[in-house]
């Protein structure tokens, strides 16, 4: 994860010495609205990237990145803004829109900065969500205490 | 006997005061409790808002259209189950008549009991879902997933789709507004959809699945804070209504008493008179 994670960032590096080699006359911008149901962590705000973990692999979102939807995956949302300064998020489910304009819709059901998780409180889940599991007897029950791990899984990570 | 028909009126009267003045409390209590809960959703509207905008983002950038086909149209209309909130109910349910006058082909899933109310009688047929227990307590997406899932479960199909609610101005305007819906296959017909990469059928499920509870999620919360609104001004309306009826009751009150006054008193002196000529 953070050998991909500062891959990531040497590429970031090497896509804006391209962009200067190519000449473009202005950075293009990126404009995020990061929001949940029942608050705002960004409205149209420009920021310089994101980083997003998805089902179909986590990956950084920068200006003029490829048009594309993901689904969420527990885990932390990484948002780097323009003065240069790093937020963690994390996210419980939710999607990703970026659009052909370069505006990014990224709705999560729940999102809580990183440094407001408890640890403890996230293994006692991971606990709990692993009994669950074992006395799970419908399918149902079974889809929801993995949905209970996965999520508690990437809480316990987040904090660490 | 016209005296004892001038107590009887003022009888009527006061107890029709009375019934007024009870009336006004309780209507101006139902204002108070309305301007509270407003001020509650309106909040929560205002951090909604940005999550519900943004769930309609992607169908606008791409361009998705209505599905072309014969499935016909599903309506969700969203409302709740409690009335004294002026035009809320109705403006929703007129709409959904006119709509499926005009395409009976349509599927209406209710949310709120008082636009079922509304349906029943000619469009019963029509109605594919009723959602209750809806408006005592603030929306939380819980409750529009669950919604959502619901819709997903019962495997309704359409090529047309739309959320009828009602969407909040001011405190003393909203208006019914509707926000369309579009199926899988419209999403993987849109025009712009190939510019849009790595995207598969799973991914598209999932998108329009869950953009389905975000949007109704949002629709529920305009719709609270429209309906807390329109009560609000609804029962300052009927307390002002009441206490006009009051100050008329109270005049002709008092007109009543001193006739029956004036009267008995007539009669007194009459009498007395009568009895003074006599001797």
């Amino acid at each position: 994860m953070a050998l991909t994670r500062s891959a990531l960032r040497l590429f970031s590096g090497r896509f804006t010495q391209a962009c200067q080699v190519r000449g473009y006359a202005d950075a293009p911008s990126m404009s995020l609205t990061f929001a949940a149901p029942s608050q705002v962590l960004y409205n149209n705000i420009s920021v310089k990237q994101i980083d997003v973990p998805s089902f179909s692999g986590s990956f950084g979102i920068l200006p003029a990145h490829v048009p594309t939807l993901a689904v969420l995956k527990p885990g932390v949302v990484t948002v780097f803004e323009n003065d240069g300064s790093t937020k963690k998020f994390f996210v419980s489910s939710g999607t990703v829109t970026i659009n052909e304009d370069s505006t990014v819709q990224l709705l999560a059901e729940e999102a809580v900065p990183v440094d407001t998780l408890d640890i403890s409180a996230a293994k006692e889940l991971l606990a709990q969500s692993q009994s669950q599991l074992a006395s799970a007897s419908s399918e149902v029950a079974k889809a929801e205490a993995e949905i209970s791990i996965e999520v508690s899984e990437a809480l316990v990570k987040a904090c660490e | 006997s016209q005296q004892v028909r001038g107590m009887a009126t003022l009888k009527m009267i006061s107890i029709r005061l009375k019934s007024v003045k009870n009336i006004q409390k309780i209507t101006q209590s139902m204002k108070m409790v309305s301007a509270a809960k407003y001020t509650k959703a309106e909040r929560e509207l205002k951090l909604a808002r940005p999550y519900g905008i943004g769930a309609q983002e992607f169908y606008k950038k791409a361009e998705v259209k209505d599905e072309e086909g014969e499935k016909g149209q599903l309506i969700i209309a969203v409302s709740s189950d409690r009335g004294l909130c002026g035009a809320v109910h109705s403006s929703i349910g007129r709409i959904v008549k006119t709509d499926i006058a005009a395409n009976p082909n349509t599927k209406v899933v209710i949310v709120g009991d008082k636009v079922r109310n509304i349906l029943q009688r000619l469009y019963a047929k029509n109605i594919a879902m009723v959602v209750t227990e809806v408006g005592r307590k603030p929306a939380v997406f819980g409750d529009a997933a669950l919604v959502a899932q619901s819709i997903i479960n019962s495997g309704i199909e359409f090529s047309k789709g739309k959320i009828l609610f009602n969407a909040f101005r001011t405190v003393v305007s909203f208006r019914t507004t509707e926000m369309p819906l579009y199926s899988q296959n419209a999403v993987a017909n849109a025009s712009k959809l190939p510019v849009y990469d790595s995207l598969d059928s799973d991914v598209i499920q999932s998108y329009t699945e869950f953009s389905l509870a975000s949007l109704l999620f949002y629709s529920m919360k305009e719709n609270a804070t429209s309906e807390q609104s329109s009560r609000m001004t609804a029962m300052d309306n009927a307390s002002k209504n009441a206490g006009e009826m009051i100050d008329k009751l109270t005049m002709t009150f008092n007109r009543t008493r001193q006739a029956v006054i004036t009267r008995e008193l007539i009669e007194i002196i009459t009498g007395a008179a009568a009895l003074e000529t006599k001797n």
